[in-house]
């Protein structure tokens, strides 16, 4: 590991002011530090801030310090009554002593892991731009089938945030210049592009202090997780997905993927194919053509197109039972 | 740094990089915790901090100023075990032993959250969760044996767990 420097923040204003890379949980990025994939010249120890409650707004909703734990956040019973997609997507992450470390903010920020960018022996534009990617042409398993450039192909690894993907959440920052930002996180996270190393539209020195929920959809959630292990393994497809019927037609409806794309992906078509139709396979299979319509494998994960339509389907059924 | 390990009270000076792992292992000389991977893949470096568990070799031991740690040397003694260290004993839940204080650790801080009602993947009702098998293989995932005494260690898990369910009886 590369040495650095390191200060404790004792206020958010103290954290932005202190211009370095923050560390809460630690879990993903002291990980990176060790393989030197990451290497900051100064953290920014924020962990004990006081951005570690879950609290009930006024509007129904819930706002999420961007401390709070993924174990407690899986474990509120708010969060279990109302928004149980967000709690079954945070269980299906990781293991027990990483929940209890990893944070709601840390998540949102979690890195690929894309083989090569954690390789510092191999090509990666993400790691190291201009580099090239030696995912395309090499073993991709696990990458991306949407949203890729010829510039990278790896996923987003998270679970959480595709759970927060489909409620809409909002996530809530503090510049550098002390200015308070609401960014939906439909525009939070960017596509690789010719630019993969920049993964969100935070600033640099940009802090996330909480996440907000909207107030309770109403309907069936299902989080469902495709791994190649039953228990502590990243996504090779998940849904997460929140659906609403009346009168026996889809009046709602919620979708969003993870392990297919650079990001928690969300399509709005995939969507529009469902709402005001009866449930049938014929329309969960213009869902699925929706969703796989720009998809592309890149040889060891062409089966990823396959899965994600079967993956889909299976959704589908329960969410519309 | 100030901390405390194992209910005894400690200051040590420490190179920035050092993990809470190597703070035991190599500045105090507590090396019942095992570094096995050192990325937080294998769970032998669970700890429990401030009473929960933790991969020990993710987290700077610099982070850890104030805070109350207990390793597998903090609870239970060869003349006293633990009731988790005997059960594995008794139910021979190890072959080579590398990862057993990390599951014993583990086993420790997860049965505290089962006590609290935290639900895991395998909870079909996330409201009210019994702790059968298949709860304790998903909720001890994190730790890995690779002499795969998994059946014994799920027994001695499912032994201790029982018993503190009669006693709350």
């Amino acid at each position: 590991m590369k040495t650095f420097d390191y200060a404790r923040a004792d206020s958010v204003a103290d954290a932005v002011a202190a211009r370095g890379r923050f560390i809460a949980g630690g879990t993903n990025l002291i990980d990176l530090m060790k393989l030197q994939v990451e290497t900051p010249e100064k953290l920014v120890d924020i962990s004990r801030l006081d951005l570690n409650r879950i609290e009930e707004r006024a509007d129904g909703g819930l706002t999420i310090g961007a401390l709070v734990p993924n174990s407690d956040l899986a474990a509120d019973p708010r969060v279990i009554a109302k928004y149980e997609v967000l709690s079954r997507a945070l269980l299906a992450g990781a293991s027990g002593q990483l929940r209890n470390k990893a944070t709601t903010g840390g998540n949102l920020l979690q890195r690929t892991r894309c083989y090569y960018f954690c390789d510092t022996a191999a090509g990666c534009n993400k790691r190291a731009p201009g580099s090239g990617c030696e995912a395309i042409g090499g073993f991709n398993r696990i990458h991306a089938i949407l949203g890729t450039s010829d510039q990278c192909i790896a996923t987003h690894p998270g679970d959480m945030p595709v759970a927060m993907r489909a409620l809409d959440a909002v996530i809530v920052t503090q510049t550098p210049g002390g200015d308070k930002r609401r960014i939906a996180i439909g525009d939070f996270y960017r596509l690789p592009g010719d630019t993969p190393q920049v993964e969100t539209v935070l600033e640099p020195g940009e802090l996330i202090t909480h996440v907000e929920l909207p107030a309770p959809p109403a309907g069936r959630q299902l989080y469902r997780k495709v791994r190649d292990r039953a228990s502590y393994a990243f996504a090779l497809v998940s849904v997460a997905g929140v659906v609403t019927m009346e009168g026996g037609k889809i009046a709602s409806a919620a979708l969003a993927f993870g392990g297919l794309a650079p990001m928690p992906w969300r399509d709005a078509a995939v969507e529009a194919a469902l709402v005001g139709q009866a449930p049938s396979d014929a329309v969960f299979a213009a869902a699925a053509d929706a969703l796989l319509a720009g998809a592309k494998g890149f040889g060891t994960n062409d089966f990823k197109i396959p899965l994600a339509r079967r993956v889909l389907t299976a959704c589908l059924k329960e969410l519309t039972r | 740094m100030r901390f405390t390990i194992n209910g005894q009270s400690h200051e040590a000076e420490v190179d920035i990089r050092t993990s809470l792992l190597d703070l035991a292992r190599e500045h105090l000389g507590l090396t019942g915790s095992k570094k096995g991977c050192d990325h937080g893949q294998c769970g032998a470096c669970t700890m429990l901090v401030n009473g929960r568990r933790i991969n020990s070799c993710l987290t700077l031991a610099v982070m850890h100023q104030d805070d109350d740690i207990v390793t597998i040397e903090g609870l239970g003694t060869p003349e006293a075990l633990h009731p988790l260290q005997a059960a594995f004993v008794r139910h021979d839940g190890y072959q080579c032993g590398y990862c057993t204080p990390g599951q014993i650790c583990s086993a420790v801080g997860m049965l505290d959250e089962v006590a609290k009602g935290w639900p895991s993947h395998a909870s079909a009702d996330l409201d009210a969760v019994t702790l059968d098998d298949a709860e304790i293989s998903e909720r001890m995932s994190g730790n890995i044996c690779r002499c795969a005494a998994y059946p014994n260690i799920v027994d001695a898990i499912r032994e201790v767990a029982g018993e503190r369910d009669e006693v709350a009886a």
